[in-house]
Order: structure tokens, then C-alpha cells, then sequence
């Protein structure tokens, strides 16, 4: 394989929005390889940190070190929304367009396509517009789309947190299927349980800052602060 | 209320008799409002793509800009291209004035700022829903304005009508830089002015709701068309 973009490495980072550092300082090495859940209350800075590594948020401070050069980092990446984005476009022409935008010819996209819609089940919806999507399904095509080039690092920004139980199901099926293939996964999301599922490392963020980082089941078992410890009973941190 | 009936009855007579000069105008008022409109949204579209997608610095001033260029009086920008393309004018030599192109020039000029700023608006929101996942995909400017103006043809189909009835309504403009002559450059509006002049209202008005009726009916097919092409969902 091409060698890797992995790992990344955060220096120092914080944003700041106006007078108020909503995330950082923060340093941390992000590892080639597992499932690295950030969790956190809300409001503590984990869409922050997604969007941070993957370059939608510039950092105020510090710098962000991937281990290629730009263009190669922002091919081989992808990011999953909490409100799902689509086009204004059929179900397959959504799911289409990052190979188009890689200048994939249309045939060959479409027929890597094809394997895609039966993996998320949209094959019937392939012809309808994106837009008139339940919104699980919309989260499913989203997710179709971010895998569909492959990406080395894939990070999920709640994925699940505005669907209902048998959407998130599939969606969880879904990052299980992509972890077992060797994606890198980020995910955020505030629901202990779908954590529990889900992670190999753990990210307890509070307030911007990391707060506790632990191998998973060492989080879930033995969180070593107070703070994790009250978060994993259910208390409401302030 | 005896002459708006007149001229409902002139209308029908002109219409069902296909009055040669009534085909020959109508045509002529077809033809330089669609080629002076197809030029405007070559330039207009894409300038409101760019607008929505590109972050420069004098961005906002080629905003208010466009937005002020939509209130173009008429009736100017006939007279400064009458001067541009007058005998001793700078483009002269063009032989332009009073002629058809001259019509179209006119008519582009007073279009474009419309196509543009319509489309700017409603590219603008569609931005605000694509900004962060064509972002995060890595798209380039290019691909950003042309997804932009691919799903937002529908809005931009809007646009486009918009600046074709403001182009096949227009009359100031094109009166001074066509002339209107018979048989050359004389087009539904610029009748209609003349025959107001003569006194025939019920002829103007025939000629008004013949006009009026071009409109309505290019605007109901096209978007017609436009709705058969997938169910009229957005
Ligand atoms: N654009 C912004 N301007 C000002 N404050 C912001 C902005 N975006 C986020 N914040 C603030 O930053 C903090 C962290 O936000 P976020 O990263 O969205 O948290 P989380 O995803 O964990 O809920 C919150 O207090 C939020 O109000
Ligand atoms: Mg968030």
C-alpha cells in the first residue's frame, strides 16, 4: 500500500471563536490504526476537534501535522455531518460525485456505485431525489459517499444522534463494516452507549480541553477522573 | 373602457389574421430578447456562482454594485450606447447603430445585472447547504460553481425569465439605439410607442396584449418543461 497519512499529530492546538477559546490547547497523536470515540457532554468542543483535523476549522494556535503533504491528506479522508448533507440530485448521483470531482469516469463510478447502494440498501431510491430521503436514509447515502473513495481516515460527527434506534443500528453496522476493513475512525457523539460498541481508544473532552484519554474497555471499567466517572453514571456536568 | 375593448378586438384581428407585420415584429422582438438574454446568462450565471462560492476582497462592493447596475434607467444606457456606437463614437467604424445587434447590445447591458444578481441571491443559499460537504470533499472552484449552477438551474431558470421579460418589455433603450424603423428594427414595444404617438390605442393595445401574451406563454412553457424533467420536487 501507498504509505500512510497516519498518524496525526495535534501541537499545541486552540480555537477561538472571538474573545472565547472554544477548544484547546490540545496535544494528542492520533494512531494509525482502531476506533477513537471522542466524547463528551455537549457543547465541549468535539464537533470542534473533527472539524479541526480535518481542516474545515483552521486552528488560532499550534499546528496540525499529517504525515503526507495537503493534497494527498485531503484526498484520502472523509467526514460524516450530524445533519446529513445531500445534493440536490438523484440518490446515485449523490453518491457519485466525489468520484466525479476525482475525475473517475462516469461508468466505472457508477458501477463502483452499484455495490455501494446494496451495501446501504438505497438500491431501489437510486433514481430518486437525494432530498426526499427519510432522514436515516439520507445519513446511509452520507455514509455510502464518504466510503465509496476509500478513505483511510473517516470521521463521523454524531452520526446517529438525529435518527431513530433502527437507523442507528444500521449506521453503527455500517462504521463496524468500515473498522473491520481498516478504515481509521473518529467518531463523536454523546451517547455512552453507542461508545461502549464502538471504541477501541477513548477521548473524554470537557470544556475544549482532553480530559481523560483511555483504551476503551479501561474507560468504560475504570475511567480514572471524577468528571468520567460522573458522566458514565449519567450526571449532568457543568 | 370602449378602447380596452377595441383593442381586444384588434388583438384577435391581428392574431387570427396573422397580420404580416404583426408576425414579422412579434419575430423581431423574439429574436433580440432571446439572443440578448442567452448572452446575459453566459455571462450573469456564472458571475452569480462566483459571487456565492469566491471570498475576495472587493466581493461585497461587486455585490451592492450588481444590485444597484439592476436599477439602470433604460432610457440611459440607450443613450450611452447610441454615443459608443455613433458615427463619431469609439466603435463607429462598427456601422452598429440602428440595427439589431445594436438592440441586443442595449438589452445586454440592462439584463445581465439582473441574471446575475437573481442568481447570486439564490446561489448564495444553496452554498450556505453545500459550503461544508463540497469543502470537505475537496472540491475545486470550478466544481464548486458548476454544482452550484447544475442544482440550482431551477432557480436560475427563474432568473433567466426574469431578465427575458424585462428585456421583451423593454422600450427606452432599444427606441434610441434602433430607431425603430420599419422592417429593420421595429419591434412589438417600440410599435406600441408609435402607434400611442398616432393615436391608434386600440392598435397599441392590440399590440400590448399580443406582447403580453408572448410573455406569459414563453414563461408557462418553459417552466412547464423544466417540471415534466423530474416531478417538480425542487
Ligand atoms: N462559530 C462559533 N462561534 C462561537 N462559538 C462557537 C462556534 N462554534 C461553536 N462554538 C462554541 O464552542 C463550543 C464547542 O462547540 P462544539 O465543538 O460544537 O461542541 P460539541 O460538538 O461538543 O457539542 C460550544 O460552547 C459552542 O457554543
Ligand atoms: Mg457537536
Amino acid at each position: 500500500m501507498v504509505s500512510s497519512i497516519l498518524p496525526l499529530t495535534l501541537i499545541n492546538v486552540s480555537v477561538r471563536k472571538g474573545a472565547k477559546v472554544i477548544l484547546g490547547p490540545v496535544d494528542w497523536e492520533l494512531s494509525s490504526s482502531g476506533c477513537t470515540i471522542v466524547l463528551g457532554p455537549n457543547g465541549a468542543g468535539k464537533t470542534t476537534l473533527l472539524r479541526l483535523m480535518h481542516g474545515l476549522q483552521k486552528p488560532s494556535k499550534g499546528e496540525i501535522a499529517w504525515q503526507a503533504d495537503f493534497k494527498t491528506v485531503s484526498a484520502r479522508q472523509s467526514f460524516i455531518f450530524q445533519t446529513p448533507v445531500v445534493m440536490r440530485r438523484t440518490v446515485l448521483e449523490n453518491l457519485i460525485y466525489p468520484l466525479l470531482v476525482r475525475r473517475i469516469p462516469k461508468k466505472d463510478a457508477e458501477r463502483e456505485a452499484a455495490e455501494w447502494l446494496e451495501a446501504v440498501g438505497l438500491e431501489d431510491f437510486k433514481q430518486k431525489a437525494a432530498v426526499t430521503l427519510s432522514g436515516g436514509e439520507k445519513q446511509k447515502l452520507a455514509m455510502a459517499r464518504a466510503l465509496i473513495i476509500k478513505p483511510e481516515v473517516l470521521f463521523l460527527d454524531e452520526p446517529s444522534t438525529n435518527l431513530d434506534g433502527a437507523s442507528t443500528v444500521s449506521i453503527e453496522a455500517l462504521v463496524k463494516k468500515a473498522i473491520a476493513d481498516g478504515t481509521r475512525i473518529v467518531m463523536a457523539t454523546h451517547d455512552i452507549g453507542q461508545a461502549r460498541r464502538l471504541a477501541s481508544e477513548v477521548v473524554f473532552l470537557l470544556h475544549g480541553k482532553i480530559h481523560e484519554i483511555s483504551a476503551g474497555g479501561v474507560f468504560f471499567d475504570a475511567p480514572r477522573t471524577n468528571e468520567a466517572q460522573s458522566f458514565l453514571r449519567g450526571d449532568i456536568l457543568l | 373602457m370602449n378602447d380596452l375593448f377595441a383593442g381586444f378586438v384588434e388583438a384577435a384581428h391581428l392574431v387570427l389574421t396573422l397580420d404580416n407585420d404583426l408576425v414579422e415584429i412579434s419575430l423581431r422582438s423574439l429574436q433580440v430578447s432571446v439572443i440578448a438574454v442567452f448572452i446575459a446568462s453566459l455571462i450573469g450565471l456564472p458571475l452569480g456562482a462566483l459571487l456565492a462560492v469566491a471570498r475576495f476582497r472587493y466581493r461585497r462592493t461587486v455585490i451592492a454594485l450588481l444590485n444597484s447596475l439592476m436599477g439602470l434607467p433604460p432610457v440611459v444606457v440607450g443613450l450611452v450606447v447610441y454615443l459608443l456606437l455613433s458615427r463619431a463614437g469609439p466603435f463607429g467604424v462598427l456601422d452598429l447603430l440602428f440595427t439589431p445587434t445594436a438592440m441586443i447590445i442595449a438589452q445586454v447591458i440592462i439584463v445581465t445585472p439582473i441574471i446575475a444578481s437573481f442568481s447570486h441571491q439564490a446561489l448564495r443559499d444553496l452554498w450556505y447547504l453545500y459550503h461544508d460537504l463540497l469543502i470537505s470533499i475537496h472540491t475545486s472552484k470550478a466544481q464548486r460553481m458548476k454544482a452550484l449552477l447544475w442544482d440550482g438551474r431551477r432557480a436560475l431558470l427563474t432568473a433567466t425569465l426574469t431578465g427575458f421579460g424585462r428585456a421583451i418589455g423593454e422600450v427606452g433603450a432599444i427606441m434610441i439605439v434602433g430607431g425603430n424603423i420599419d422592417h429593420l428594427t421595429r419591434v412589438l414595444t417600440t410599435a406600441i410607442a408609435l402607434e400611442v404617438g398616432k393615436g391608434q390605442f386600440s392598435l397599441a393595445l392590440g399590440l400590448g396584449i399580443v406582447l403580453i401574451t408572448i410573455a406569459v406563454v414563453i414563461n408557462l412553457a418553459v417552466h412547464s418543461l423544466s417540471k415534466t424533467e423530474r416531478g417538480g420536487v425542487w
